[in-house]
């Protein structure tokens, strides 16, 4: 028995999986959540054929925005051949007869789970964030309905309060990831878990950003040249994680970053958690001559 | 000229700095407030007694804008604020009681964060107001807790880990940290023993004196009241049916509630 024999031939489904009606909700959320940067849309968020939990909101935004001409890149955690994402791509191809690359360069529609890329973005390239948690305010106010109360008040001091307490018993802001930022100066969203690292890639960006939650059934977006500033105060700086200084201990890339991999023998060693940048830097130390576009860090330090 | 005004004219200025005319509330059948009026002046306390359900929490709901009358008015002597606060929109009332108006809960459950840091909790406050230097809001939240004769080694701990009267004076703190117009006081130091009680009192007492706050005590305990206030208003089943300086309610009642208030009491 095979998959093949299980499933109906991809013509038997609409254009993309989803059926017009779906697609049309999507595309009526998108342009509201572009409308209205960093808002949260509510959408009628169907069942795709993989798991609540797993990308169906990312999967539902790339289903309604994938054409035959597109080049569909899927992400796990920064890197392209992880099950999951590999699956993703796969059944995308299957469903549209998209191309698919794992060149960020390449590709006009970037699905990711948690990672942006460490190539920039171009304008005519869409990145697609899978969210598990929509809401930035839910540690702070359980009550959903009070929690949008507070966003329709641009009522963010819970959320100070929550970096103020952070400092007070760690000495700094603790928040790894799904940190708070403020978009256009005014709804305060949750970027998915991307590291601290990913969030100025965000600022003012060329790119178009589509953060989806399936099971929460939640849309927002980062449109092209858009503020979102972390909220920091204003007498502590935000810090991204000190990655600078460490080198992938396959490609040799430093400054960029990195996933930690503990060694047998107790210490840990670092690769480059964009894998697809990991491997263009290995090609290229073994005399071919691959593109790599221009990065949103050099050494470290973010470039604007 | 009033007779609080030839009694302490040093309070009495040319406006109160609180008034609120005619105010009526009702919840289905049941009348909890019925045509309430009275006014406050700057620097004053004003004490606010009767048995449960005369109407006196609900009185001071509204006069902390958490609820609206059926009719009757409400004013604040402040700058840039309408005639009557209940014009004012939600947002618009949350942000004026932030800023202007402090509150002590009966129940520190209702006004402090139990798990945040009691200077977190003092924070707060600041956080709402605008303020986001992270070194300005600790030294504010310090003074206030200090203000407010909270043990400063403990500006961290949650108020989960303190005492009933340490809840009410971060509480206290919280709500003084904006250096309110009015401070609305409920019940609190109900449930307080005796000695933590009297420690409460006293930094009360000695917060309005150093700082003229204008201050609306309400409580069920004629001693507390007695203690603090300067005026009184005696309700009961939503009416005002007693007001004066507080010596004088207490020495020579004139309503029959009042003196069967007074005489149980004694």
């Amino acid at each position: 028995m095979t998959l093949a024999s299980l499933t109906r031939p991809w013509r038997a489904f609409s254009y993309g999986f989803l059926d017009a009606s779906a697609k049309r909700e999507m595309r009526r959320k998108m342009i509201k959540a572009v409308a209205v940067p960093g808002c949260q849309m509510p959408y009628a968020s169907r069942e795709v054929p993989i798991a609540r939990g797993w990308g169906t909101g990312g999967l539902q935004v790339t289903l309604t925005l994938v054409n035959p001409k597109s080049v569909v890149k899927v992400i796990d955690q920064g890197a392209d051949d992880s099950v999951n994402a590999a699956s993703i791509r796969r059944f995308l191809t299957r469903v549209s007869g998209a191309g698919a690359t794992n060149d960020t360069l390449a590709a006009s529609l970037i699905q990711s789970r948690h990672r942006i890329p460490e190539e920039k973005l171009r304008a005519d390239q869409i990145l697609i964030l899978q969210v598990p948690n929509p809401e930035p305010l839910r540690p702070v106010e359980p009550n959903m309905s009070a929690a949008r109360q507070m966003h329709a008040d641009a009522d963010y001091g819970r959320l100070w309060l929550t970096l103020y307490e952070q400092i007070v018993r760690s000495g700094r802001v603790m928040q790894g990831a799904s940190y708070p930022s403020m978009v256009n100066g005014r709804h305060v969203m949750s970027p998915s878990p991307i590291p601290r690292w990913d969030v100025p890639k965000l600022h003012m960006a060329d790119h178009l950003t589509i953060l989806s939650a399936g099971r929460e059934k939640r849309i927002f977006a980062v449109p092209p040249h858009t503020r979102v500033e972390p909220l920091v105060f204003d007498d502590v700086p935000y810090r991204v994680e000190d990655h600078a200084g460490l080198t992938c201990a396959r490609s040799g890339l430093t400054g960029y970053f990195m996933n930690e991999i503990p060694q047998d023998g107790g210490g840990s060693a670092h690769e480059v958690s964009d894998s697809e940048l990991g491997v263009k830097a290995i090609r290229r130390a073994e005399g071919e001559d691959p593109e790599i576009g221009a990065t949103w860090y050099v050494d470290g330090e973010m470039q604007r | 000229m009033t007779a609080l005004a030839k009694a302490m004219p040093q309070l009495v200025t040319a406006e109160p700095l609180m008034r609120f005319d005619s105010l009526s509330k009702r919840y289905g059948p049941v009348v909890a407030l019925d045509d309430v009026s009275a006014h406050v002046y700057p620097g004053e306390v004003l004490g606010i007694v009767g048995e449960s359900g005369s109407g006196k929490s609900t009185l001071l709901r509204m006069m902390n804008l958490q609820e609206s009358p059926d009719a009757g008015t409400y004013a604040l002597d402040l700058p840039d604020l309408p005639p009557n606060l209940f014009d004012l929109d939600r947002f618009e009332r949350r942000m004026l009681c932030a800023r202007r108006i402090g509150i002590v809960y009966q129940n520190p459950h209702q006004g402090l964060l139990m798990k945040n840091s009691s200077s977190g909790n003092v924070a707060e406050r600041l956080l709402i107001a605008g303020e986001r230097r992270f070194h300005v809001l600790r030294e504010k939240a310090r003074g206030a807790l200090d203000a407010s004769e909270f043990p400063l080694d403990r500006m961290d701990a949650p108020p989960v880990e303190l005492s009933g009267g340490m809840q009410q004076r971060v509480q206290l703190a919280k709500a003084i940290a904006l250096e309110p117009a009015l401070l609305l006081l409920d019940e609190p130091t109900t449930g307080l023993d005796v000695s933590v009680q009297a420690l409460v009192l006293d930094t009360l007492k000695r917060l309005q004196q150093d700082r003229r706050m204008t201050m609306v005590l309400v409580s069920h305990d004629l001693g507390v009241i007695r203690t603090m206030a300067d005026r009184v208003m005696v309700m009961r089943q939503g009416k005002v049916v007693e007001e004066g300086l507080a010596d004088q309610v207490f020495q020579d009642p004139q309503h029959a509630y009042t003196q069967q208030l007074v005489h149980a009491k004694l």
